[in-house]
């Protein structure tokens, strides 16, 4: 039994990205959502909407948008033999991760501090519009937030299997995976940060 | 491995379009100042959908896939356009 394993490395990618397109559907259904409330509620979707901080979401668009150029060249690093390059791009991927969490941690708190959150009194007693807005926000920004920590963890198995070169130059199919989950956890919060945080004020 | 990789993208080329990222994230908080009525939505979905394509063709390396990739991408979106396009001809008409 010595020698050769089958892989199939297109078939592998072409299985992730028809995971991706469920995502893709599995989030779409969540801006249509966000879509018909807006059409329906479009005052109460700019008062709710105006007391997000512009700031915390332009500020995690940047760490993500930078956390996606690391993972993209983190594999041409791979490939060209850099692994120790790598191997710190990842690891910049996963700071990028934490500093996105941390940031959102704040921002929940805060709102969290002023009573909104979904199933609170303050927000019983506010226009049914605006408790709307702010459940499907905290909807759509906790799933997202989910696949943050999800694609930070698929990261750093990637990292474990490079550090043991299971991972490398000629086979990397699956730090191509992870990378492109991590990039479909970027595309959404393309959309998130200026459906939530800018058109409403 | 016996099957042929697709082409290594230049660190260069990533670097520049992270820099094109950015610059439009800029942009669409700059526009977002202005009170531009109902098409506040639309600069920013566009400006969104410029940078989901420049992630998805780059980062993502769509741009160097073959044929199968790209006509099953089309088709998951012509999915999401008609989901999203039937549910407003009954949101907008009913």
């Amino acid at each position: 039994m010595s020698g050769h394993v089958h892989k199939d490395y297109i078939g592998a990618k072409f299985g992730m990205w028809l995971f991706l397109f469920t995502e893709i559907l599995l989030f779409g259904g969540l801006f249509i959502l966000y879509a018909v409330y807006l059409t329906r509620y479009p005052q109460e979707f700019i008062s709710a909407g105006s007391e997000l901080n512009v700031w915390f979401g332009g500020g995690n668009t940047m760490v993500l948008l930078t956390s996606s150029l690391f993972v993209a060249i983190s594999i041409t690093a791979l490939r060209r033999g850099a692994k120790t390059l790598c191997l710190r791009l990842l690891g910049g991927t996963i700071a990028c991760a934490v500093i996105f969490m941390v940031n959102k941690y704040f921002e929940w708190s805060a709102k969290i501090s002023h009573g909104i959150y979904p199933g609170s009194e303050h927000l019983k007693e506010l226009q049914p519009g605006e408790m709307v807005f702010f459940n499907i926000y905290y909807l759509t920004t906790g799933l997202h937030g989910l696949h943050v920590v999800i694609g930070a963890v698929l990261i750093a198995w990637s990292m474990f299997l490079i550090k043991s070169d299971k991972v490398n130059a000629d086979d990397f199919v699956i730090l191509e995976n992870a990378g492109l989950y991590w990039h479909l956890v970027d595309l959404i919060w393309i959309f998130v940060f200026p459906l939530y945080y800018l058109i409403l004020h | 491995m016996s099957e042929e990789h697709a082409h290594i993208v230049p660190y260069k080329t990533f670097a520049i379009v992270w820099i094109a990222l950015l610059f439009l994230t800029g942009t669409t908080i700059a526009v977002a100042q202005y009170d531009l009525g109902a098409m506040n939505v639309w600069v920013a979905l566009g400006i969104a959908t410029v940078k989901a394509g420049l992630v998805v063709a780059v980062f993502m390396h769509m741009k160097h896939e073959s044929i199968l990739f790209k006509l099953s991408l089309l088709t998951a979106l012509t999915m999401l356009a008609i989901f999203i396009g039937f549910t407003f001809l009954d949101v907008l008409y009913r």
